[in-house]
């Protein structure tokens, strides 16, 4: 076991062009700071992959045209309206939306956390969704005598999932507490970095309160301390969100010029 | 004892909720949140209620796939959904409006509606805007659908539609929606001309019943501290804290 130190600059190098992107919850650790270094280095073409749903990480990547596809349940700005550059990239047919439901988007991480091709899930036959998804496919449940349709989620592996924590060990074991859909995810990715607020110098594997929340650290290639990484999204137990933040953004982005300047003052800083 | 409309929508739906065991509430549901913690409060101290905005009141430490495995196995007894769009069967709309993929108006998307609204026993819908938009005869996207066929797999389903004009129950024989009753000061031709879907209803129909003052006590005291929680701005809006 061993701590990776590196930089945030060294993660987003790691990101090319073209990468399926792990994208995690609001409320789950987002990568903030990560975020804005991936448009500073002006990527393009990501597709992101959100479990479930996205805030502001997908709609400022969106916004700065890093962004060609986005599969998620949703994305929203929650008490603070609508996700302005989604919106507007969507309405203006510049944005591919993969549209999912919850579910089904932890049901393919799940598969692939498995190693198995698909997950069952139930829900969904008579939704549009089904429609608009050739990659979903409706059996027959084999088990059953009758007629049961059954919808089968292909397994889904992002290749590089970013997200940011409280703190990290020094043998490179990240806590997340009870933010498990980021474990989900890790697991179902090809390679994870993570964001820190600090590295501590203990092992959190000798205090059994600890454990039960660790993310262990042979899924995750490298780490980098990030003082307020999620701002100006809250962190659990560190910092609520940055109301005026946001709402001052909600307003700004929703037309290009806003968002240009939104941009140009936050990558600055 | 006067009251805003929104104390009223939180006692109406409070009613509908005394006897559930789990009432889970996802995203943007400050009026739902509301009526749980009233229930709980008025009739049933033992209630389980799961708020995903909440830190305090989300229970699931296993993340958020948790609740669907839960609700898929038929452990939450209420769910809430809203829509943009909510047609006479009960199919909603969380997408927008136009022709699908080129929306026209793009709301956030479906979040988890396309298993919830299958497998949660009593689905309650809400929607605060109340016209010929909102309720349309036949949704631009289902969402989730309001009904299925007999060999889909589907414990649950709507039961009620709250709106801030009326409240309707859900037919299940006849798939369509009944006025139950009518918020104060709505008439019964006000709804008939602001929904564009069909539903049944009587020549007199009731009115909604109004929050007594020991009910708005509640609400504005603990019960408006527990929703600020999860949605300060409401919070502030509503009860000005």
């Amino acid at each position: 076991m061993s701590l990776h130190e590196c930089s945030i600059q060294e993660i987003a190098d790691e990101v090319q062009n073209g990468t399926l992107l792990g994208v995690p919850a609001d409320y789950s650790g987002v990568p903030m700071a990560f975020v804005r270094e991936l448009i500073r280095q002006g990527k393009s073409e990501l597709d992101l992959f959100c479990l479930p749903q996205s805030t502001l990480q997908a709609d400022m990547l969106i916004g700065a045209g890093c962004v060609r596809s986005v599969e998620t349940a949703a994305v929203t700005l929650g008490e603070y309206g609508q996700a302005p550059c989604f919106t507007r990239f969507v309405q203006e047919g510049r944005l591919n939306v993969k549209d999912s439901t919850c579910p089904a988007l932890h049901a393919a991480l799940q598969a692939t956390e498995r190693a198995v091709p698909f997950s069952p899930l139930r829900g969904l036959i008579g939704s549009d969704l089904v429609k608009h998804r050739p990659d979903w496919q409706v059996i027959s449940n084999p088990f059953s005598d009758q007629e049961d349709p059954v919808i089968l989620i292909p397994a889904v592996s992002p290749d590089v999932t970013v997200i940011h924590a409280q703190k990290a060990d020094k043998n490179g074991n990240v806590w997340i507490g009870r933010r498990k859909e980021v474990a989900t995810l890790i697991h179902a990715s090809k390679r994870n970095f993570v964001t820190v607020e600090e590295i501590v110098d203990t092992d959190f594997y000798e205090d059994e309160v600890l454990a039960a929340g660790v993310l262990p650290g042979f899924y995750i290639e490298a780490i980098a301390v990030a003082k307020d990484g999620a701002w100006p999204l809250a962190l659990s137990d560190r910092y609520p969100i940055d109301e005026a933040h946001l709402k001052d953004y909600a307003t700004r982005a929703k037309t290009e010029e806003g968002f240009a300047t939104y941009l140009a003052e936050n990558l600055a800083a | 004892m006067a009251f805003k409309l929104e104390e009223l929508l939180i006692c109406c739906l409070s009613r509908k909720l005394h006897k559930k065991r789990h009432i889970a509430i996802g995203a943007a549901s400050p009026i739902p949140a509301g009526a749980a913690f009233m229930a709980r409060e008025e009739a049933n101290k033992g209630m389980h209620i799961t708020l995903l905005a909440s830190q305090k009141h989300n229970h699931f430490t296993d993340g958020s796939r948790e609740l669907f495995d839960a609700a898929a196995q038929g452990r939450i007894d209420a769910f809430f959904l809203g829509g943009v769009q909510i047609d006479g069967q009960a199919n909603i709309n969380l997408i927008g409006t136009g022709e699908y993929p080129n929306t026209q108006r793009r709301f956030p998307g479906s979040f988890g509606s396309a298993l919830m609204y299958y497998v949660v026993p009593s689905v309650f819908l809400f929607r605060l805007q109340h016209n010929r938009r909102s309720m349309v005869e036949a949704v631009d996207f289902i969402s989730a659908p309001g009904f299925s066929p007999p060999e889909v797999y589907r414990p649950g389903g709507p039961v009620a539609l709250i709106t801030d004009k009326c409240l309707f129950a859900v037919d299940s024989e006849k798939q369509r929606f009944r006025l139950e009753s009518l918020h104060p000061n709505v008439s019964l031709e006000e709804v008939i001309d602001l929904t564009g879907f069909a539903f049944d209803y009587e020549e007199n129909p009731p009115t909604t019943e109004t929050p007594t003052s020991s009910q708005l006590d509640l609400l504005r005291g603990t019960i408006a501290q527990e929703i600020a929680e999860s949605y300060p701005l409401f919070a502030k809006q509503t009860f000005g804290i």
